[in-house]
This record gives structure tokens, C-alpha cells and sequence, in this order.
């Protein structure tokens, strides 16, 4: 039996209209396997707020989720601009989203502090004018 | 009582086989196996919309017949506000209930009436909670049950208040016993539904142990018994309506909503944006709500498979009833207060689990994926399941096999058949072991006239003695 299952997801650029389809995707998976009610809430809120970072402020990406019996990885990647001040971004309200986006409902500075939140460890690698990977682990 | 009791049956006769209802079942309850539908009772949340969209009329609600009142020495009818909004140009609720008492009943008790002891109930209850808010209606037992088995996340945030028609039929029961001197059993408590939800909700409770409510009539049923008594009873009937706009309202979607005196609430209806409101609000996307009121129907109770009206002019005249009615005219009393309280907390069901410990679902969501490989992802259902995950769920299950795929079969057949030319090749040239050759082209020919005959039999569901139904 692998002890592994991954999925990937192509995360698209300026969709609003699509952005959440991956986390829904894996929060139905985790449902079928049977995982915690909280772990599967947790994985879908954290998950839900990176894809809405990638489409709002990178442009797109893709999202590779790690499936073992006592975890969920989510690593999001993305080559975006980067985030210039990570100390800054974790702030609760902050938000660098344009108006447009604000002007959906989105942008209200909890993207990051929510991930944060939602996940066990999370882990941010980030390069100015390269892209931003983050690295999101749910125990099981 | 079984907890997966269903009010939604099939009747195997009319069962054409046909994936109208497959296609269109919101939790993917239904399978066509052998020609026929099958509904599997976990899943099912008698929301009804196969009855509502089967061409055949093979899909029905079970409920009881109009002669079941003869049961009881005395009789109550528990009218909901849906009923009102089934009539041209009633304006005066009082017509409806005096046509019930003609028509045999001893006594009614309106939904409607306790509806606003609910709705006081809830206004106390957002007041004195705002951490568990918002508050998602527990009055369409279909959202209940769906929200039991899909959404455990949101098991907290239901109100944990019984339903009006229960606290109708406690009330009115009570009421009955002191009036009468008899004893319960000789009383019937009769619900006139709008849907089959409420028929399974009387049967297997969620959120009490057992309804006070005995039988359930159809509106549709009672609708052209209903109809002469009303013309009887004439324009000027005597006064015995009890309720108000508020409990009035709550027969169409967004109503229950409009008596809790708060603009911070959701109201959806129809099963599918339910399901939509329910995704979401798990992933937290709502800020700021106290209260979502969300209807398995579209239009809510007025859109109810059992009425005869269409839901959104039902809607209107539900409106133009109450416009000349008082707020509300009924208060919370001592009595009330404690019995609009879930007794028995709802507790999740995980029935969607692809086994029975998490290695084992583990093991199946990863053959799950590798089948997902294989099979051609068109989704036809064909194969009689919805889509071809739901197939995968099922093999993995034990519950199909991977030929119930028709293009699965046929890429068999294909290759068997290139298997049999090429062996038939090699005995026409006449080479050393022709012999052992045309025995495996004759296993070969069985298989592929097996798989045709399996690839004959899925084609024959749709088809009844030789002639095409669609």
C-alpha cells in the first residue's frame, strides 16, 4: 500500500470565480477518508486563504497536497513578486490588495494570519521578484 | 426507529432505468443497478427533488391516506402557512380553517401559531449566544439531515429548537387531552404536509426523541376535498385564526428570517445553493451573520414536492395574505418555553467515509485515484452511477465493478476481438501450434460474446419490451 497520496492543482490567475475549487476538492477527499471534522475544517480554511493569495497577489501557482495517514502538507507555490516584509504581512488587517480586489470582499488583511492560524506549522520562503513557496502542515 | 428511515420510496414498476434522478440527486443517493434505481438509504436526506424531476413517476413520498382520520375519536389538523398560499384570492386564513373543521376535523391547531413561539425563542437565543452564531434554522429537516451527514462542522451552529409543527403538535395535543378527557391514543395529531422531508422528520426525529404528530396528509391530497368546504363555508367564516405576519411568513424562504428583527441573516433556497451556502460557510467565508435560514425547496415550504401550486405564485399570494394580518399573536408562555428545546442533540454521521477506519479509507482514496486514471471521466452514467468518482467510490466499495463502465467494456471488446485476428491469422498460415490457437480464439470469442451480452443488458434498461422509450 503507498503511504502517500498527492494531488496537484493549477491555481488560475485573476479568477475569482474559481479560486476555492482546490480546497473544496481536497476538503471532499478528506471527508471520504474519514479525518477529524476540526482537521478537515482547519486544511480547508488554511488552504481556501492561500489560493485567494495566489490569485490575488502572485498571479496563479499550484498547489501540491501530500495526503499521509497522520498529516496533510499543503506546499503552495507560486512566481509571484514576492513578499517584501513577512514580519508586516502576518499582521492581522494588513493587506497590500488593490482596490479592485478590496471592492470584491477580499483583502481584508487575514490571508496569511489565518493560515497561520489554521495550520500546525507553516513555513514561508520567499524571494523578492522570484515567488513565494509556503509550506502548510495539518496533523491528523 | 431506524435513523435512516426514508419517506421517499421508488415504486421498481414504472423504474425505467433512466439517469434523470442520478443526475440530480444532491448527495448522490441513487444508483441504477439492474435496470433500476436504487436509493441508498444513508445517503438520502428526502429532499425530494427525484420526485420531482423522475419522468416516470417512479419516485414517491410515502405518507398516510385521508381515511386514516377515521382512527382516532377526535381529530386536530395542524395546517402549515404553505397550505394558505395554495388558493386564488383567499384573504382571510379563517376560510381555510373552518373548511378543515367541515371537513371532519374536530379541531386545528395552526403551524403558523407556534411558528411565532419559535420565532421568539430564536430571537432570545441569538441574543443570548453570539458565540455560537450564526445560528443555521433547524426548521427543514432535509438541511438538518443534510448538514448530520456532510457538514459535522456545522453541527454547533444549528438552533437547537424543535420545529413548529412539533411544538403544534405538542400544544395542540395537550390541548385536545384537556378539552376531550380522552386519552392520547384516541387523539390524532394530523400534520398537512408540503413535503416529504416532514413525513420522514415525524417518523425519525432529529433533535427529540419522538413526534407528538400521528399522521401526515399531502396538501395535494387534501387540496380538492379541501377546496369544495372552503366555497361552503363562505366569506364571512368565523374568527379562529390565531397567528400573525410572523408566523404567517414562514412558509416561504427568507420568511422565518423576517420575524427575528435583524438585517444580519441569509436566506437560500433550493437544495443545490444550499449545499453552495453550506460549503461556504464552513470555510468561514461569512462574516457578521447571526442567523441562515436555508430551505431544501425552491421558494421554501410553499415550493414543497406535496403542494399543488407553483412555489413563487404561491409566494405572492402567501404576501398578499398577510397584509392585512397583526405582527404577531402569539407570546412565549411558561409552557411553551420549555418544550421548543431539543431534547437529543444531533450527532454526525459520517456515512460518506469509503471505510470503516481511516487506514482503510486511506487505502480506498488511493485506489480511488488510480481507477479515476482509467476510466474515461465523461461522467455519463451510463454505468448508472452520477459521475465516474462516484463509480470509483463504488468498486472500492464492493458495490460495482470496473466493466459497469460501458467504455471500459467496449475498449475490452476491442482488444479481444484484435487478439481473435491475430490468432485467426496465424492458423490460416497454418503454423505449428494452430491447434492450442484456436482454443484460446475460442475463449477469447466467449469473452467477447459475455461482454457483449453484459454491454446488451446496460443498453436494455433502456428499452422495455423491445420498444425505445426516449
Amino acid at each position: 500500500m503507498t503511504d502517500m497520496i498527492t494531488f496537484h492543482y493549477r491555481i488560475s490567475p485573476d479568477d475569482f470565480t474559481r479560486a476555492g475549487e482546490a480546497s473544496s476538492d481536497v476538503k471532499s477527499k478528506l471527508k471520504k477518508m474519514g479525518v477529524t471534522p476540526e482537521a478537515v475544517r482547519k486544511v480547508a480554511i488554511a488552504m481556501y486563504e492561500g489560493e485567494i493569495n495566489m490569485v490575488i497577489h502572485a498571479h496563479g501557482g499550484e498547489i501540491t497536497v501530500n495526503i499521509t495517514p497522520d498529516r496533510i502538507e499543503m506546499i503552495l507555490a507560486d512566481v509571484g513578486p514576492g513578499i517584501p516584509d513577512i514580519g508586516l504581512a502576518m499582521q492581522a488587517g494588513y493587506s497590500t490588495a488593490p482596490d479592485a480586489v478590496r471592492s470584491l470582499g477580499f483583502g481584508a488583511g487575514m490571508g496569511l494570519p489565518n493560515m497561520k492560524k489554521y495550520s500546525d506549522e507553516m513555513e514561508i520562503d520567499t524571494v523578492i521578484g522570484k515567488g513565494t513557496t509556503i509550506c502548510m502542515v495539518v496533523y491528523i | 426507529m431506524d435513523k435512516f428511515y426514508h419517506s421517499v420510496r421508488l415504486d421498481e414498476e414504472l423504474c425505467m432505468g433512466c439517469i434523470n434522478c442520478i443526475k440530480r440527486c444532491p448527495t448522490q443517493a441513487i444508483r441504477v443497478r439492474n435496470g433500476k434505481a436504487q436509493i441508498n438509504s444513508k445517503f438520502c436526506i428526502d429532499c425530494g427533488e427525484c420526485i420531482r424531476v423522475c419522468p416516470h413517476h417512479a419516485k414517491h413520498a410515502t405518507y398516510d391516506k385521508l381515511e386514516a382520520m377515521k382512527q382516532y375519536e377526535y381529530t386536530v389538523a395542524l395546517p402549515p402557512p404553505s397550505l394558505y398560499s395554495q388558493f386564488n384570492n383567499l384573504d382571510d386564513v379563517n376560510i381555510v380553517l373552518n373548511a378543515l373543521l367541515m371537513m371532519g376535523f374536530d379541531d386545528v391547531f395552526e403551524v403558523s401559531a407556534a411558528a411565532e413561539l419559535v420565532s421568539e425563542a430564536t430571537r432570545e437565543y441569538l441574543s443570548e449566544n453570539p458565540d455560537k452564531l450564526p445560528a443555521i434554522s433547524t426548521a427543514c429537516p432535509s438541511v438538518v439531515r443534510l448538514i448530520r451527514v456532510r457538514f459535522p462542522n456545522l453541527i454547533p451552529n444549528l438552533l437547537p429548537l424543535i420545529p413548529p409543527v412539533e411544538v403544534a403538535a405538542i400544544l395542540a395535543a395537550r390541548k385536545a387531552m384537556e378539552k376531550t378527557g380522552l386519552e392520547r391514543d384516541k387523539i390524532g395529531i394530523i400534520f398537512i404536509s408540503p413535503c416529504p422531508s416532514k413525513v420522514t422528520y415525524v417518523k425519525s426525529p432529529l433533535g427529540t426523541e419522538h413526534s407528538e404528530v400521528d399522521k401526515v396528509f399531502a396538501i395535494k391530497d387534501l387540496y380538492p376535498q379541501l377546496l369544495p368546504c372552503m366555497k361552503a363555508v363562505g366569506d364571512d367564516p368565523p374568527e379562529i385564526g390565531t397567528s400573525g405576519k410572523i408566523g404567517v411568513s414562514w412558509g416561504r424562504s427568507g420568511g422565518e428570517a423576517s420575524g427575528l428583527f435583524t438585517e444580519d441573516y441569509l436566506a437560500a433556497d433550493g437544495i443545490e445553493n444550499v449545499i453552495r451556502v453550506l460549503e461556504d460557510m464552513e470555510d468561514q467565508k461569512f462574516t457578521n451573520l447571526k442567523f441562515v435560514e436555508l430551505s431544501a425547496c425552491n421558494g421554501g415550504c410553499v415550493g414543497g414536492v406535496l403542494t399543488v401550486e407553483n412555489p413563487y405564485v404561491a409566494e405572492v399570494k402567501l404576501k398578499r395574505l398577510r397584509k392585512y394580518m397583526p405582527v404577531a399573536r402569539n407570546h412565549m408562555h411558561a409552557e411553551a418555553e420549555e418544550l421548543v428545546k431539543w431534547t437529543k442533540a444531533v450527532q454526525y454521521e459520517p456515512v460518506f467515509n469509503l471505510g470503516e477506519t481511516m487506514m482503510e479509507s486511506f487505502a480506498r482514496l488511493n485506489q480511488v485515484e488510480r481507477l479515476l486514471k482509467k476510466l474515461p471521466g465523461l461522467d455519463c452514467g451510463s454505468c448508472g452511477a452520477p459521475t465516474c468518482k462516484a463509480l470509483a467510490e463504488d468498486i472500492v466499495r464492493g458495490e460495482a465493478v470496473e466493466s459497469d463502465c460501458v467504455y471500459f467494456l467496449r475498449d475490452n471488446v476491442h482488444k479481444l476481438s484484435e487478439e481473435v485476428s491475430r490468432l485467426a491469422a496465424g492458423i490460416v498460415e497454418g503454423d505449428r501450434d494452430s491447434y492450442e490457437k484456436f482454443k484460446v480464439m475460442t475463449k477469447y470469442i466467449e469473452r467477447i460474446s459475455d461482454e457483449m451480452t453484459q454491454l446488451d443488458r446496460k443498453e436494455g434498461r433502456k428499452r422495455n419490451d423491445g420498444k425505445r422509450i426516449d
